[in-house]
């Protein structure tokens, strides 16, 4: 595969963006600046390639086939799933299920353990800064075992305020906690080894979104101490429509299945069904195989332009977007200083509506998200309806920040 | 400034900046509250009839949200006092766009059509008639 850097130090964005056909084009007569990643990465060839090259060359349906391409196939599905486990440093790669996406992981931990486990006295603690796919499974299964729901509120400077977390426990028995890594909404690195710890002196499980955190940083599920973690393909350079769950072994292996149906059993007699082994056990139906194939090649891919350097390279982008957006009259910007928040810039601009400063940025080849971000207990926090969401990703240059901060100029030009 | 005329053209910009018909009506006859969960727009609207309780004597509306949801809501109570609540809650929403007048992409065609369609839900809930299926046709469109 050959790739626009290797190095490990830094990483060059204008030689990696070449890989990014999407930068081939104009969008209403002016460059692409794509400032959304957060929400979505746009895709290098390298991975659209080997999906190309699976289904021309491999594909036919997994496990079971006994001709060529069937094995080829299960072959190539297996070995994605063997990518993962050392993209997460996991102990065991039948701990390593493909789902959907994350929202979808987090759905299954919540139905197969949440559902089982939870009574009425037990608590769920979540956090005020979770995407709703990391609060509304576990408000609902609490809701319907007549456990309670509590959040760890936000403290100064769009963090965490983790004083209170004992207090929170009082008057029932913790059984899960779960919480981001990173949040989508403001880009605060939470501080989750201190809620894993908790979490675990509570006899609690950590369900960790790592959603926004996979296309960032280096993880390992082994250093984080969590039980569990979900993450999206399509952030991190693969295709949409998979995602992996990652769970310990001993915990998955006592769990009841989430969806039931082909491929995920033992046995099926009229009067009883048996679970196949992990991970066919949460893998019903016929599997993601080439998106799989895509995701494999993302993890190869954002690894050789060094997780670190990515890491590094959002730092500085974050830390020069918040000086220049700072420069605008009437912005007010949210969440922690650069050092310790991921490539994401959240802001308003005074008596303009987030969609008004989007559309108008739009026109200009600025794409940016206006709205709630999933996030409507810190939008309510915050006291806003909406804000703008500027994310960055490895392809980013300090050129889409200066067009952005121009563009909010025009916008204040339209409304003044 | 040329290209966003076509966005924001000057009556838009005038609305939402100085809404017409913003307030509150204590004793409303007719009232609803609609939100756009996409973007946050909120709309509250509140009707008063005339004595023979079927012509549209006063509207008002309240909310925060975009230029385009407020600014449609604004026009949307100049277009409609006078007329009656039943030919209102029936109106056909082009009558709104080609007043409004710029081109709207879906996204914004939800923002525009809040006020107008809280507004229906107010009238179909004042007469006791059932609301129409698909209200305007959004169906992610949140109406309490």
């Amino acid at each position: 595969m050959a790739l626009a850097t290797t190095d490990e130090k830094q990483l060059d964005p204008r030689a990696l963006r070449r890989d990014f056909p999407i930068f081939e084009q104009e969008v209403h007569g002016k460059p692409l600046a794509f400032l959304d990643s957060a929400a979505s990465s746009q895709k290098p060839r390298q991975m659209l390639a080997a999906m190309s090259r699976f289904y021309e060359t491999s594909y036919a349906n997994v496990h079971r086939g006994v001709y060529e391409l069937a094995e080829r196939a299960t072959e190539a599905l297996e070995h994605a799933r063997e990518r993962m486990r050392v993209f997460l440093n996991a102990p065991n790669a039948r701990e390593v299920i493909f789902v959907r996406n994350a929202t979808e992981g987090l759905n299954l931990v919540a139905y197969a353990w949440g559902l089982w486990n939870l009574g009425p006295g037990d608590l769920v603690v979540v956090t005020e800064l979770e995407h709703h796919s990391n609060f509304v499974p576990w408000q609902f299964v609490a809701g319907k075992r007549g456990a309670e729901l509590r959040v760890v509120p936000l403290g100064e400077h769009g963090e965490l305020d983790l004083s209170g977390l004992d207090d929170l426990a009082r008057g029932g028995a913790v059984k899960i906690v779960a919480a981001n890594l990173v949040s989508n909404a403001l880009g605060t690195i939470n501080p989750v080894e201190r809620l894993v710890a908790w979490a675990h002196e509570q006899g609690a499980i950590f369900v960790c979104d790592a959603a926004q955190a996979a296309p960032h940083m280096r993880l390992d599920v082994q250093a984080l101490d969590v039980d569990f973690l979900a993450l999206s393909g399509h952030k991190m350079c693969g295709p949409s429509g998979i995602g992996v769950l990652w769970g310990r072994s001993e915990l998955l292996q006592e769990m009841e299945p989430f969806l039931t149906g082909g491929h995920m059993i033992r046995s099926v007699r009229a009067d009883r069904t048996t679970w196949g082994e992990l991970p066919h056990k949460f893998e019903a139906g016929t599997a993601p195989m080439a998106e799989a194939v895509g995701l494999a090649a993302a993890a190869d891919y954002v690894e050789a332009a060094g997780l670190e350097a990515i890491e590094a390279h959002e730092h500085e982008l974050a830390a020069y977007a918040l000086d220049r957006l700072a420069e605008v009259p009437g912005i007010t910007l949210y969440g922690p200083p650069p050092e310790r928040r991921a490539g994401i810039v959240s802001f308003n601009l005074e008596g303009i509506h987030p969609h008004d400063v989007a559309q108008i940025l739009d026109r200009q080849g600025v794409a940016i998200r206006a709205g709630h971000h999933c996030c409507q207990p810190l939008m309510q926090r915050l006291g806003v309806a909406a804000t703008n969401r500027a994310s960055f990703y490895l392809y980013t240059i300090p050129e889409e920040i200066d067009q952005l901060v121009d563009g909010l100029y025009a916008v204040r030009k339209v409304f003044a | 400034m040329s290209e966003f005329e076509q966005l924001y053209r000057e009556v838009i910009l005038d609305h939402y900046k100085n809404p017409r018909g913003h307030g509150v009506l204590d004793d409303a006859d007719a009232s609803a509250e609609g939100q756009n969960p996409l973007c946050g727009d909120e709309v509250s609207i509140y009707v008063a009839f005339a004595d023979d309780g079927e012509t549209i004597d006063e509207v008002k509306f309240s909310g925060r949200g975009c230029a385009i949801s407020q600014a449609a809501t604004s026009m949307l109570t100049e277009m409609v006092e006078g007329r009656s609540a039943t030919e209102v809650a029936t109106m056909e929403k082009d009558e709104l766009l080609d007043t409004i007048g710029i081109p709207l992409t879906p996204v914004r065609l939800k923002c525009a059509m809040l006020g107008l369609t809280t507004l229906k839900v107010a009238l179909h809930k004042a007469k006791g008639t059932p609301l129409p299926e698909g209200l305007a046709g959004f169906d992610e469109l949140e109406l309490t």
